[in-house]
């Protein structure tokens, strides 16, 4: 971690998806795929073209998309049901609630174009709540994937677990950060570094925003570390005290808003089991707007640089400008 | 039961005043619950359970039953009942309803007891299950049916007529639907409420085949679920025109009794009426 970190764009984890879920239907014929006329846009569209007759186009209807994928797997079958993240997780949630956490069906829920990464389409389209409401469902398996690699991954093991899952994924490219030989599983994280000084516990596409921070920062001489807590439910808590006994000090990053994702849980462990000093880099408690992604995740604080600041702040007590 | 051991009309008949009696029973023991949903879907339950699915209470897994969902999940004591009746579970158990550890929850949940497919109570989400659950049994090869009971005032939902619509596209010809048409909504009549007329002309509208019948007429209805059986390439519902609290005259047509338990000198007036007067 000496390196300042290559910032190399990769694939968008939506299209790790889609690749990686077609393949996984070659493999288990029980594996079957429903979206809500978004297929193109959450790449399921992949699956429906090398596996047809196990493809299901429901329409712009996700409370039905989402009933109908419980009726599904309790025929045994493992139904993978995508849309965007908002709309899956906003409009179906009382059908994720009652037909799947209930029953604990083993239906995964994948939810796209999450974040304000998304850019132009503006607010309606931002899946900024997503994983807020996913977290409280009782049962329910929560994975957010950094880059290509690591989406792939997750969705291979989404398909492995048994339960319900809420996997999210992005529509912008998202920059490398694994390789093939890192391992993801439910309830796991990747500890990049640990610092004596700070550490950053993100997850998505902040996590290589984090890395890059975190060399900036052993720049000025903090030794500052980076923890990947792609799996929000269950949380890695020895992860968590890990890095809060290593430094004292937490900043989490998350392209969420404030209440109810990873700071939240971070948070809590902390409160429960290591109380440490911790600042967030999150959307705050409103709704972004359109732009280009540049534009909106730099005005949105969705950065290397904001995260720059949370660690000073959190290490000499400096005052972060304020996100409005 | 295989169909072989169906039931004839005459024989559900005689069987439906004690289900009925059952239903109020746990009702009144528990101290809440819905009595006039329950009673006015009494006689399509034993149609369904005793003349019409192919299922084996000694097997609730089987992967080849045909399945039935309780979308109006408030209507569960008619459902215990009858699934008793079939030996899914000691009729004892039906006393424990709505109590603290019981398996007999408030409203219908999928693995807590044996029969009960789908956790429903919140209004409108059957259609989906069972949509679902029917192009399940299509991939993997399973030749089963699949039946849903709504409620009329659940069909205010919007996600009902999402199902309607993809059922049709789909050509869900394996997925019957029951509306049990008794006219009563929580807060009054469905006609005040919200206006669902020409009913038949909707369903028909979304692509179904219609079948309107009187849903207490147990002869009507195995008819009915006979010949829908016979559609093809279409979606099947059969509304069922019954009557809120069926078989208990100060409760037929009250929406006072949508959710309100008898006391229990009702209780005692009800199971005279039905000529059910011990356990």
């Amino acid at each position: 971690m000496r390196d300042r970190p290559a910032r190399v764009l990769g694939k968008a984890t939506r299209d790790a998806y889609g690749e990686t879920l077609a393949a996984l239907g070659h493999e288990n014929p029980r594996i079957v795929a429903l979206d809500a006329d978004l297929s193109k846009s959450t790449k399921s569209v992949v699956f429906a073209k090398a596996h047809p007759d196990r493809f299901f186009n429901l329409g712009i209807q996700e409370a039905n998309m989402v009933g109908v994928a419980a009726g599904m797997a309790t025929t045994g079958l493992i139904p993978f049901a995508s849309s965007f993240a908002t709309f899956l997780m906003s409009k179906a949630f009382d059908q994720m609630r009652m037909a799947v956490a209930n029953p604990r069906l083993n239906v995964k829920l994948v939810g796209s174009h999450a974040g304000i990464s998304i850019g132009e389409d503006g607010a309606s389209q931002m899946g900024v709540e997503d994983l807020a409401l996913a977290c409280a469902l009782p049962g329910f398996t929560v994975l957010v994937p950094a880059d290509g690699v690591s989406a792939s991954a997750l969705t291979r093991v989404s398909a492995e677990h048994q339960g319900p899952v809420f996997l999210r994924t992005g529509r912008a490219k998202a920059i490398e950060v694994y390789d093939e030989r890192t391992s993801f599983r439910v309830g796991g994280s990747v500890t990049h570094h640990l610092g004596r000084d700070a550490n950053i516990l993100a997850c998505g596409l902040m996590v290589a925003e984090a890395l890059e921070a975190a060399f900036l920062a052993r720049e000025e001489g903090f030794d500052v570390g980076v923890v990947d807590l792609y799996s929000l439910k269950p949380v890695d808590a020895a992860a968590i005290e890990a890095a809060a006994s290593a430094s004292g000090r937490i900043v989490v990053a998350e392209e969420h808003l404030h209440h109810g994702g990873l700071g939240s849980i971070v948070a809590q462990v902390l409160a429960e089991r290591h109380p440490a000093r911790m600042v967030s880099v999150d959307l705050g408690d409103r709704y972004a707007e359109s732009g280009t992604p540049e534009a909106v995740l730099e005005a949105y604080g969705m950065t290397s640089a904001k995260i720059l600041a949370a660690i000073r702040q959190v290490i000499r007590g400096d005052l972060v400008p304020d996100q409005a | 039961m295989t169909a072989s051991t169906a039931l004839s009309a005459a024989d559900l008949r005689s069987r439906a005043p004690r289900i009925r009696a059952d239903a109020l029973r746990m009702i009144a023991g528990a101290r809440s619950g819905h009595p006039g949903g329950s009673l006015s879907a009494v006689d399509i339950l034993l149609a369904l359970y005793m003349g019409v699915l192919r299922h084996d209470p000694a097997r609730p897994d089987w992967e080849g039953r045909d399945r039935f969902i309780l979308s109006k999940g408030h209507a569960c004591p008619a459902l215990y009942a009858v699934l008793a009746e079939c030996g899914y579970f000691p009729r004892e158990l039906l006393w424990t309803f709505r109590s603290l550890g019981s398996p007999l929850q408030g409203h219908p949940e999928l693995g807590k007891l044996a029969g009960v497919e789908a956790s429903t109570g919140s209004l409108g989400q059957g259609l989906s299950l069972g949509l679902g659950m029917m192009l399940g049994h299509r991939v993997r090869g399973i030749d089963a049916r699949v039946h849903v009971l709504l409620g009329d005032g659940e069909i205010n939902e919007g996600q009902v007529w999402e199902a309607a619509l993809s059922a049709a596209h789909l050509r869900a010809d394996r997925l019957t639907a029951i509306v049990d048409v008794n006219r009563i909504q929580l807060d009054g009549f469905t006609s005040d409420i919200l206006e669902l007329e020409p009913l038949a002309d909707k369903w028909k509208a979304f692509g179904w085949e219609v079948f309107d019948l009187d849903g207490h007429n147990l002869d009507a209805l195995l008819r009915a679920f006979a010949d829908a059986r016979g559609v093809e390439g279409r979606p099947q519902v059969i509304l069922a025109r019954t009557t809120k609290g069926k078989g208990v005259s100060f409760m037929e047509d009250n929406p006072e009794f949508h959710g309100a338990p008898p006391t229990a000198e009702e209780l005692e007036r009800a199971l005279q009426e039905l000529g059910v007067t011990h356990a």
